[in-house]
């Protein structure tokens, strides 16, 4: 019993619905308990009001934005070296949930900026390479739409995912270089000293768990509604083969 | 190898798209900046090494389309494919005569341009030189683009929607030295990391190109 | 030299096309493949060629062997004849054209540029280049389109001397060509609907 079993699209279904129900639950507990607890009974902090408190959708959003790019780099990989066709699957049916993450991070990143800094955009090196993962993903995503063969689309557009990793990570180091900016520093740090205060900290885990969930949750789901519509197209060519042989045969 | 490269060298010269084309538009572009900001000298001084970037940039970008999809519509890329010449190799040679026809007048016409544009005279040898060395990358670069989107009918709208990102490093090295140049600052640190990029592309960019090109001709 | 190819399936698009396919092609010998429109000779070809991987079975000696011809020639328009020959003859490291432009006539022809050819004279410098690239085996996709009677004859004279020298050739034709050549119906080798894409087949 390996982990590969699950390569079988019709394993990883079964597994994947059976996961699902928990996922769903999980992330709507510790979402809704997260924000309520960030929202409600956290102090306002001394320098930023209460706008501080849009960390808990700006940070957890942040996070899986790079994640689900992440993810699609080492599904990218799966394909390349092991050709299983439903971590394929899994990498097209990841990027659009990180570009709508991407997008949850820079419309809040823009309403915290308002008033923090008071401009919505700045083009500062965070704000920037967000941006810029936002064309990443654009990209990648025009591209799998663009071919019809699903085999050559996710070749190419595994070979897109490892360049545009690379390309992604020099872009972060020039933007730096570009413009020191004025963005805070990280949130979250394995550096205790960096780290918010504790008050904001445990209700940030939470909702941090909450988008991990979700984005797993979506993830499945859309990965087995990729599968479906493989198998779709399997049946299909089975039964006009099918059709025409007996044509002949008749 | 040298064959294909000076065949694509007489293609470019005689069908007169090469070497034109790409340099009007870089001059149109450069002619309508000061129409959409204004014709302050000032102004222009400050943002000339940038907009000649960019412009070099966009010009680069626009026969690149062509670059594999002529190959690739009249069966020359099939034929290629079975001879003794590997596909990275193909690939590098075409962007080396997409270089030459395209990256060389820009960077050689970047000059008189920056006339135009009221560039600072400390800016002119940082300019030519950061455009020198940075458009190899621009064309080995969009030959990868080429390669993903050799397939795809009116893949030119998809080719510079994947390459445009791909060309945010070497913009912002070439156009900082380009800057720094003309403030009078010292440009030796972006030139030396914009060479550094267009090196590794140069020596990386191949073989993804060629992956991606065996992948389409499948 | 010997081209064998064993057991192979071929498909398009992931669908298999045909399967089971074997055969061996010796020093001197022509094969013709025959078989109605859409029954996957392009297909196989292309996959002897090495332009598309098998799904299954092997193609042996092939590499670096092979000189393919298809329907597109990939001529440019804007070279003269000459140019592209010689283009295509330093591309597979030769450099004597003269022969190739003797047997397919064209030796009046050679400054013009390509885009001022007929069809006829298109087709006639595309089976020229065969000759430039002094590769045994030539795998050929419907050699014969919109060539005249003469022309088919200069055609089959030059594979007749190819085969002479040594080569081989394996081709879909639909025309007699009055070469001595064995024919291949791949009608029998129809894929089975059975037979689905390993990949696919996980999906069911």
């Amino acid at each position: 019993m390996s982990l590969w079993e699950y390569a079988n699209p019709v394993k990883f279904l079964r597994l994947s619905e059976r996961v699902q129900p928990w996922l769903w639950w999980g992330s709507g507990i510790c979402l809704v308990v997260g924000l309520i607890w960030g929202f409600f009974f956290t102090p306002d902090d001394f320098r930023q009001g209460s706008t501080v408190k849009i960390i808990y959708l700006h940070v957890p959003s942040a996070l899986m934005a790079i994640n689900a790019w992440f993810m699609m780099l080492v599904a990218s990989l799966i394909w390349i070296v092991r050709r299983h066709h439903v971590s394929a699957l899994a990498a097209r049916a990841a990027a659009p949930v990180g570009i709508v993450m991407t997008l949850i991070a820079l419309f809040t990143g823009a309403i915290w900026g308002q008033p923090m800094w008071g401009t919505w955009w700045a083009w500062d090196p965070r704000l920037t390479s967000f941006l810029i993962l936002f064309l990443f993903y654009l990209g990648y995503v025009a591209l799998w739409e663009a071919i019809e063969d699903p085999d050559t689309a996710a070749d190419l557009t595994s070979i897109l995912c490892l360049v545009g990793t690379v390309f992604a990570v020099l872009s972060r180091y020039a933007v730096l270089f570009w413009n020191q900016g004025l963005h805070q520093g990280a949130s979250l740090s394995l550096d205790k000293e960096e780290n918010v205060a504790d008050v904001f900290y445990f209700p940030l885990l939470v909702c941090i768990a909450g988008f991990v969930l979700l984005f797993l949750a979506l993830v499945l789901y859309r990965t087995g509604t990729e599968i479906r519509v493989r198998r779709t197209r399997a049946l299909m060519a089975r039964e006009t083969r099918g059709a025409g042989l007996r044509a002949e045969e008749a | 190898m040298r064959a294909l490269f000076f065949r694509d060298l007489a293609l470019a010269l005689r069908a007169g798209g090469g070497f034109g084309l790409g340099l009007a538009f870089f001059l149109i572009v450069v002619v309508l900046v000061p129409f959409s900001v204004g014709p302050q000298s000032a102004l222009l001084t400050q943002i000339a090494p940038g907009v000649l970037w960019l412009g070099a940039l966009l010009a680069c970008l626009l026969s690149l389309d062509r670059l594999l999809a002529v190959d690739w519509e009249d069966g020359a890329l099939d034929l290629l494919a079975t001879s003794p010449l590997p596909l990275e190799g193909i690939v590098a040679v075409k962007a080396a005569a997409h270089w030459v026809t395209t990256g060389l007048p820009l960077v050689l016409a970047a000059p008189v341009l920056g006339v135009l544009l009221n560039l600072a005279p400390s800016g002119y040898g940082v300019l030519v030189l950061s455009l020198a060395l940075g458009t190899p990358a621009l064309s080995m670069i969009g030959a990868f683009g080429a390669a993903l989107t050799v397939g795809i009918k009116r893949g030119g709208l998809l080719l510079s929607l994947l390459v445009l990102p791909l060309y945010v490093p070497t913009l912002i090295f070439g156009a900082e030295a380009a800057r720094r140049a003309a403030e009078g600052l010292d440009s030796g640190t972006p030139l030396l990391l914009l060479a550094g990029i267009t090196l590794a592309v140069l020596a990386a960019m191949p073989f993804a190109a060629g992956a991606v090109l065996r992948v389409n001709l499948r | 030299m010997e081209l064998t190819v064993t057991d192979l399936a071929v498909g398009r698009g992931g669908v298999p096309v045909l399967a089971g396919v074997g055969f061996t092609l010796r020093a001197g010998q022509a094969l013709v493949l025959r078989g109605p429109n859409g029954s996957g000779k392009t297909t196989l070809l292309r996959t002897v060629a090495g332009l598309q991987l098998p799904m299954a079975g092997t193609v042996a000696g092939a590499d670096d062997r092979i000189a393919y011809a298809a329907h597109a020639d990939g001529l440019k328009a804007a070279l003269t004849v000459a140019e592209n020959l010689r283009f295509w003859a330093s591309v597979f490291g030769q450099s004597d054209i003269a022969p190739a432009l003797a047997a397919f006539d064209l030796e009046e022809l050679v400054d013009r540029p390509a885009g001022r050819l007929s069809a006829g004279q298109k087709r006639r410098l595309g089976l020229a280049r065969l000759m430039v690239t002094g590769r045994d085996v030539w795998v050929l996709d419907e050699p014969t389109v919109s060539l005249d009677a003469a022309s088919v004859a200069l055609f089959a004279e030059a594979v007749r001397g190819h085969l002479a020298r040594g080569g081989a050739a394996l081709m879909a034709t639909h025309i007699d060509l009055g070469i001595e050549a064995e024919t291949l119906d791949v009608s029998g080798f129809r894929a089975a609907a059975a037979e689905m894409d390993a990949a696919d087949e996980a999906f069911l």
